[in-house]
């Protein structure tokens, strides 16, 4: 008996025991700034929106933060005519698969689909970014670390240089690139902020209607409350 | 009370006064309300375990109001579109999206899930903390357990449309579990899914029955349920009858109307629950990858089997039973004596008032087998539900199976200890809070 209870007190600390640990860096929070969102949505659509689609996000959606009709038309629509159109792309889906050996997924709510116990969907979008490394046994020629074997080559890889693995399974600069490692990283950082943002673009209201919506019902509940005592007041 | 003349409101003159008699002399209005709001007399000792029946209610409410106004803009397909995705699943993001207070509407029905779960659980658990399923309230219980099953059934149904990655595995996962069972298991695995595979067929038949079961079935049953505690009345947190003393009008003197007494109450706890249920909505909706999973933001794969298949947590304490079992029996799979386990996890609730031999019915009177065996049974219950989340490892199957073996040697055993316990006498009328 007492052996099975020790065994029940130790059910949490075995539970836990197994799971090998992920370690992701934590994505800078850009949800209010908008110049860091505006820079990560032209990232976005210069960078990956050739070969993802974000299907559920329309181009206009980004007068959330803070682009006009015109300047969204003008600056960052490629392939669509109007400013009311979901973020498609031209790539075929079979011929995609036969490029990268499987079709590049949407986009649209990557960074909520990617969270886990080890961070948020920005923090492995973020780490996932930034520790590309070469591996010449990959088609691609690329691997990364916390998507092991990925079938995307290091898109941005002028941007950040080419990384390496070293024996002590650290990663190095082999060669440079065009960006200094914390302007690479900042870069980065926008571009996720602006996939966390388009992952949920109400999230932002949300919270602030949020506060105003607990305001109202904490009123209320005072108010119930005090009905309540006045209608009991009698019962003993 | 018979639904005499008593029962007929007499018209004072006034219009509306004129419209009730009418009505009332053409079905029982009046007689309706008094008989289950202004003279059903509650008792006058209910504490906090009390709020969770009308919430559940009120969930029931908040669950069909906005799955209404979700299938007007949900569409069960799964075929893919132009971009590749499952017309399912791009239909709940252009709810999220483009429809106007879609996202609101969509998180008040994925957190009224797992609401849902929480005030039931916690209702079921006064059940148990009070002896409300005793004589002569065992009816009310067995509908109770009905509700509780069929609940679990719509969740169930419901949680495949969004067709999200553990949507549909999670679904493979349930409906191959049928095909364990000898002889008819696969045909009717098969007969379930539609298909050989969980699919379009699968979706639609889904939703239907996620739309009949809690929008016809859950409202019907609800109504018994209520009907049969307003026949016995209620009980309370001492397990008296408070029906043993009544004044010289017949009333019971602990009783007290439930309206307006227990509305205006409840009307406190309604607004104490949905400021918690705000705070999920609007700050956390995720809940922490347990009210909505991650792994769902991902479109249905049935070609990616996810490395880790983890039921929604309302559902883990009973799918720990299952995965529980690993030794094959009579030369029958494990997995089948798993999914016995299961049902009989969710099955032993019925027989509840009569594996309950105590002579008081709650805990403030009962002795100390009972309070100790309960909080192990608890302690089991979270610990089971805790290692469902989880991907199972030799060192949590063997916690999961000791915990197993308690969960039900607790049902069992509860004839034989429950007379043993050392109980102290009930008082005779209820104590005040």
């Amino acid at each position: 008996m007492m052996k099975w209870l020790a065994i029940l007190l130790m059910a949490p600390a075995l539970a836990l025991a197994a799971d090998a640990q992920l370690r992701l860096d934590r994505a800078p929070d850009r949800s209010n700034d908008m110049h860091a969102l505006q820079n990560g949505a032209k990232l976005f659509i210069n960078y990956c929106l050739n070969c993802h689609s974000a299907s559920y996000m329309r181009y206009n959606r980004l007068r959330d933060v803070g682009l006009s009709d015109d300047q969204i038309r003008e600056k960052l629509m490629f392939t669509a005519d109007k400013v009311g159109e979901l973020m498609r792309i031209a790539l075929q889906r079979d011929e995609a698969k036969a490029w990268f050996g499987v079709a590049p997924p949407d986009l649209t709510v990557i960074a909520r689909a990617r969270a886990s116990e080890f961070g948020s969907g920005a923090d492995w979008l973020y780490t996932y970014l930034r520790t590309f490394y070469r591996d010449d046994s990959r088609p691609t020629g690329w691997n990364n670390v916390v998507f092991e074997n990925v079938g995307m080559p290091h898109v941005l890889w002028e941007l950040q240089g080419e990384q390496v693995m070293g024996d002590d399974h650290h990663l190095k600069l082999a060669r440079p690139g065009k960006l200094k490692a914390e302007e690479y990283d900042a870069l980065v950082a926008d571009l996720v902020g602006y996939l966390k943002y388009m992952s949920e673009p109400m999230s932002e209201y949300r919270k602030s209607l949020g506060v105003a919506v607990l305001i109202a019902l904490s009123v209320l509940f005072v108010f119930s409350y005090a009905l309540k005592r006045e209608y009991w007041k009698d019962i003993h | 009370m018979a639904a005499g003349d008593l029962d007929k409101f007499k018209s004072d003159g006034t219009r509306l006064g004129s419209l009730l008699e009418w009505v009332d002399a053409r079905f029982p209005a009046t007689a309706m309300w008094r008989r289950h709001l202004s003279e059903y007399y509650a008792p006058k000792n209910f504490n906090f375990w009390y709020f969770f029946g009308s919430l559940a209610l009120l969930v029931l409410v908040i669950q069909i109001v906005t799955g209404v106004f979700l299938v007007m803009h949900y569409k069960p397909d799964a075929s893919l579109n132009a971009s590749g995705v499952p017309v399912a699943f791009a239909s709940v993001e252009y709810i999220m999206r483009d429809v106007p207070w879609g996202w609101l509407i969509r998180y008040l029905h994925s957190t009224g899930a797992s609401a849902f779960f929480i005030v039931v659980y916690l209702h079921m658990f006064r059940g148990l903390l009070y002896g409300s399923y005793r004589k002569p309230r065992e009816l009310i219980w067995l509908v109770g357990v009905v509700i509780f099953l069929v609940l679990m059934a719509t969740a169930f149904f419901g949680y495949l449309l969004p067709w999200g990655q553990m949507s549909y595995w999670g679904a493979q996962v349930i409906v191959n579990l049928f095909s364990a069972i000898p002889f008819i298991g696969p045909d009717l695995s098969l007969w379930l899914r539609g298909d050989y595979v969980i699919g379009d067929a699968t979706l639609n038949r889904f939703f239907s029955l996620h739309y009949l079961l809690p929008v016809l079935i859950l409202p019907a049953l609800v109504v018994v349920h209520l009907i049969a505690l307003h026949e016995v009345g209620s009980n309370n947190p001492d397990g008296v009858d408070i029906k043993k003393k009544k004044d010289e009008r017949g009333i019971p003197v602990d009783g007290i109307p439930f309206h307006p007494y227990y509305t205006v109450k409840d009307i406190v706890g309604v607004v104490g629950f949905l400021f918690l249920f705000a705070v999920v909505v609007f700050f956390m909706p995720e809940g922490g990858g347990y009210f909505l999973e991650y792994n769902n933001f991902f479109p249905a794969d049935p070609l990616k089997t996810p490395p880790h298949i983890a039921p929604v947590w309302y559902f883990t304490p009973f799918y720990s039973l299952l995965r529980a079992v690993t030794h094959p029996l009579f030369g029958i799979d494990a997995k089948f004596w798993g999914v016995v386990a299961m049902g009989a996890g969710v099955v032993i609730f019925f027989f509840l008032p009569w594996l309950d031999r105590s002579p008081v019915k709650s805990i403030r009177y009962r002795g100390p087998i009972f309070k100790t065996f309960l909080a192990i049974w608890v302690v089991c219950f979270f610990i089971l539900g805790y290692l469902g989340v989880l991907a199972p490892t030799p060192g949590r199957t063997l916690v999961s199976q000791i915990c197993t073996v308690i969960y039900f040697a607790f049902f069992l055993t509860m004839p034989i200890w429950s007379k043993l316990d050392k109980c102290q006498p009930e008082p005779e009328r209820v104590t005040a809070k």
